[in-house]
């Protein structure tokens, strides 16, 4: 930021450009306050309940990236379930691990193949697989990679240490409607022989973005 | 459900109309006038348009997942073999040899 080292609480105006690594911060005051007053509004107009808005708080914490690791892992493990996964992605995984999957969204499941890497993004805001990845990561939503990442997607992997054959198809999904999409990355060479933690270990959240390969190197000692 | 059959399917080659953007419009600018390529139909869905004023947004719209080469997205990119897939609802969808713009399709 050079010139930026004076102190102010960012509630400004001034036309300046912001890193990016400001773009990724915290929300704003301004937003956090409105937050608070629109949810203590509604509780207390009864149109919604604090526990309501606990309880949903608990329902995203609930969901993280090491259950859809753990979904990744059964389908390199059981071809069964992975044919399932493909046909009927939510259901499979409710019926499988006993999250309740109900959305008014679909996932679809893109299996990375020989010929097709696929990288997922929203570029017209932050649509991500929350019923199964929870949050997603500040990079996920920032305009940089949202408008980067479709017009030069092999750069950008670059940029996240993924550098992929020429012959293979980078294909980017926008999430620009009512589909949610789980990258299930390929099962990395070396891995045979391993135990379902074992593998779930090695898929990363960015794996199942498309930003990210499975490593076999960095499996943890105690999930062998 | 829907008023009429899906107009489009799997292999049908399309084009994104060249209008002017809905409010809560959910189809990108950058694909707007691309040519793509249906890969699947993926159903019917209240228009998100509608659904974003706190309308019933129906009747319920077919959208289909589409796939866009670099090569026909992007004027200086040739010879990629990349390629986006969206998901873009019918009626911002045209023939692929249609003269027509879109501007008149209903929507």
């Amino acid at each position: 930021m050079g010139d930026h080292h004076h102190d102010h609480d960012h509630a400004h105006g001034h036309d300046h450009d912001h890193a990016p690594i400001e773009e990724v911060a915290a929300a704003p005051v301004e937003d956090r306050i409105l937050e608070t007053a629109i949810r203590e509004l509604l509780i207390e107009k009864g149109v919604i309940s604090a526990e309501d808005v606990h309880r949903q708080i608990d329902i995203v914490d609930s969901r993280n990236p090491a259950l859809g690791a753990r979904v990744v892992a059964r389908a390199w493990t059981d071809p069964d379930f992975k044919a399932r996964l493909i046909e009927h992605p939510l259901k499979t995984i409710q019926d499988t691990f006993g999250m309740d999957m109900t959305s008014p969204l679909e996932l679809v499941v893109l299996e990375n193949t020989p010929e097709v890497h696929n990288v997922v993004v929203c570029t017209l805001c932050s649509c991500y697989p929350r019923m199964l990845l929870g949050i997603p990561p500040a990079w996920y939503k920032a305009v940089d990679y949202r408008s980067r990442v479709v017009r030069e997607p092999r750069a950008v992997l670059a940029e996240f240490g993924v550098t992929l054959p020429d012959a293979q198809e980078v294909r980017v999904s926008d999430s620009t409607a009512d589909l949610r999409f789980l990258v299930l990355p390929a099962r990395p060479e070396g891995t045979e022989g391993w135990s379902e933690e074992a593998l779930a270990a090695i898929v990363t959240r960015d794996c199942m973005i498309g930003t990210g390969l499975p490593d076999p190197a960095v499996k943890r000692d105690e999930a062998a | 459900m829907l008023d009429a059959p899906y107009r489009y399917k799997p292999g049908d080659r399309v084009r994104v109309a060249q209008k002017p953007a809905e409010r809560h419009c959910r189809t990108p600018s950058y694909l707007r006038g691309k040519p793509g390529v249906v890969m699947s139909v993926t159903g019917a869905y209240r228009n998100p348009s509608l659904l974003a004023f706190h309308k019933p947004g129906l009747p319920v719209i077919p959208l289909y997942r589409v796939r866009f080469r670099q090569d026909d997205v992007w004027e200086d990119v040739t010879g990629s073999p990349d390629s986006v897939a969206a998901d873009i609802y019918e009626h911002w969808l045209l023939p692929a040899d249609g003269s027509d713009t879109g501007e008149t399709s209903h929507g």
